[in-house]
């Protein structure tokens, strides 16, 4: 019975987190609505399986996520990196973490400053959908006002195309 | 606001006496004409009353000023002084002693005469301005006043004669706002409608962004990352005071009812972008937009009644109105995978906006009804932030075609393009005002 319970809190963190990746919004909430009774859906989308403990030595504040340009769905490797981060925010219990949202240089600046929020919000869902307490994060967007690589070529967009995560313990 | 009195009081302006057509007689210029045919106009040095060294120096300043700002609004061809056949110092300024054969024989069709005293630090100037053909004086003023104020009598006069040509007010009286990062940091900066004496008005140490002006020129609303979050700050001018919307999230991109006390700005404390309806002094009146997702740079129809905005709703940025009486919402553009910045026309008719094409930005001009997007730059790399003059009929923009962001203008219609100043660092985000200074 405990278990099920800690199935339904987990879908039920899941789901916010799931509405930010734009990719699969409309699956994401298509989903909710049905499985509720059901312990089946849980096992079609299976919730992130939390990493017990960070990789020793790991530091929050040097690994950056990575997004697609004009997208702030979590690919992959940034739900990875998500992961041990929510790993390690389970070991330092008393840390808090700001986390700042960017994006390249293409596109306006205005749109941008939005773009950044949007990527800092979807890093911060999916912490909370792990079990990260909100309260513990906050999020704020420079846009493309503070570029982590300077040149107009892909290789620079990508780097800046980021959530960074800076720890206060 | 005193020193819009001190102005009234230190320039004198009286009416020539003589024969004076109204506007109406004339063909005035259709600002709304794509192709615009250029009037020729010839601004001879002005003829000086008493002939000394200081006021032949003067003088000149004040003629060439008088024809670069008639040049700056893109209406005239500007006539080569080198091909009159005219001395100021021999030959007379007014209808009676004018050849206006002379004239019309270089291919003016528009003359501009001046005759100026210098006496200690008072000035007097009489400014005619002549149709050739029909040989006859169409406008004629007398300025008395300091000669420190010269620039602020020549761009009356000016302005008479746009009023004169066009029957609108024209642009001799707007400022235009700015981010420049010459310090170090992104600060507000203000210059004159042609670049004229930029000065920084904010001094935050910190990134600020997105100037814009209430209609009246008494406020500007701006974001700031000086407490840290990106805050909206509405300052009075005058006053150099300032209230702050500080909510959690951004609260970024205002832009002013007109004439109103009230502006839109996107905030995002619920969680999600959405733009808002705020008065002057930054409370919240109301939600204007509803849509998961990205909402951003409101700005007005003329008329205050629509909004048009950014959303990436359909997934990708694009330019959509709102219509605020019935909530209807129509996507507006269509063409081109990224479109921001949108800038309404105070002549209501068309759009600007931002177009990311190519790995470059592009300025765009389009019919309110989604109709006739026109691409109006087309120098590499990014052309960005356009924002109209008071009149509709310039758009000023940044771009980086000579390497740093600088501010550069352009006609409605893509023409005349040109820089507007050269300060250190590079500058971005241009706000055009309305007319608000008296000149």
């Amino acid at each position: 019975m405990q278990k099920k319970t800690w199935l339904i809190i987990a879908l039920l963190l899941v789901i916010p987190g799931l509405l930010f990746t734009v990719g699969c919004q409309k699956k994401a909430v298509s989903q909710a609505k049905a499985p509720a009774p059901a312990p089946a859906p849980v096992e079609q989308e299976p919730a992130p399986k939390p990493v017990e403990k960070p990789p020793s030595g790991w530091n929050i504040s040097q690994n950056n996520i990575y997004f697609e340009f004009d997208k702030s769905t979590l690919t992959p490797m940034a739900q990875d990196t998500l992961m041990r981060h929510a790993a390690w925010l389970r070991e330092n219990p008393n840390a808090t973490v700001t986390i700042e949202g960017h994006a390249d240089e293409r596109g306006t600046n205005e749109y941008n400053l939005a773009l950044g929020e949007s990527r800092a919000l979807a890093a911060k869902n999916y912490l909370v959908s792990l079990g990260v307490s909100a309260s513990r994060l906050s999020v704020i967007s420079y846009g493309e006002e503070k570029p982590a690589a300077m040149g107009s070529n892909e290789e620079a967009w990508a780097k800046n195309r980021r959530a960074e995560f800076k720890a206060v313990k | 606001m005193r020193r819009r009195i001190k102005l009234y009081i230190l320039i004198m302006s009286v009416t020539l006496l003589g024969p004076s057509l109204s506007w109406a007689e004339y063909d005035v210029i259709d600002i709304t004409k794509p192709f615009l045919r250029k009037i020729p106009l010839a601004v001879p040095l002005f003829k000086n009353a008493v002939g000394s060294g200081e006021e032949e120096q003067s003088s000149q300043e004040a003629a060439e000023f008088l024809s670069d700002s008639l040049d700056f609004t893109g209406y005239f061809k500007l006539l080569d002084r080198g091909a009159f056949l005219f001395d100021p110092e021999t030959n007379g300024v007014t209808e009676t002693d004018l050849n206006f054969q002379n004239w019309t024989v270089v291919g003016a069709e528009l003359l501009v005469t001046g005759y100026y005293r210098l006496n200690g630090d008072d000035i007097s100037i009489e400014l005619r301005l002549f149709d050739t053909f029909k040989a006859r004086r169409v406008l004629g003023k007398k300025y008395t006043g300091k000669v420190a104020n010269q620039r602020d009598i020549i761009l009356r006069f000016c302005t008479e004669v746009i009023k004169y040509l066009t029957g609108g007010e024209g642009i001799f009286g707007s400022e235009i706002a700015f981010v420049s990062n010459g310090t170090g940091n992104k600060e507000i900066y203000i210059s004159a409608f042609d670049g004229y004496n930029p000065r920084r008005l904010t001094t935050n140490n910190a990134i600020t962004l997105f100037p814009a002006w209430s209609s009246d020129g008494k406020w500007l609303a701006f974001t700031s990352y000086k407490a840290g979050n990106p805050d909206l700050y509405i300052r009075d001018l005058a006053k150099a005071q300032e209230s702050k919307v500080s909510k959690q999230g951004i609260n970024i991109t205002p832009a002013w009812a007109p004439g109103k006390f009230e502006l839109a700005a996107t905030l995002s404390f619920s969680g999600d972008q959405e733009i808002y309806l705020l008065t002057g002094s930054g409370k919240i009146i109301k939600r204007l937009t509803k849509s998961r997702g990205i909402d951003v740079t409101p700005t007005w129809s003329p008329d205050g009644k629509k909004i048009a905005f950014v959303s990436n709703r359909s997934g990708n940025a694009q330019i959509y109105i709102k219509d605020l009486a019935t909530g209807r919402v129509n996507r507006l553009t269509y063409e081109g995978q990224k479109n921001t910045q949108p800038s309404w026309s105070p002549r209501g008719d068309k759009i600007a906006y931002t177009s990311q094409m190519d790995g470059e930005h592009h300025i765009f001009t389009i019919g309110t009804d989604g109709q006739n997007p026109v691409q109006l730059t087309y120098e590499p790399r990014d052309n960005e932030s356009p924002s109209w003059s008071p009149d509709g009929s310039l758009i000023v923009f940044s771009s980086d075609r000579e390497g740093p962001n600088r501010i550069y203008v352009m006609t409605a219609f893509g023409t005349d393009q040109r820089r507007l100043l050269v300060l250190a660092g590079e500058q971005t985000n241009p706000k055009w005002s309305m007319n608000h200074q008296n000149n």
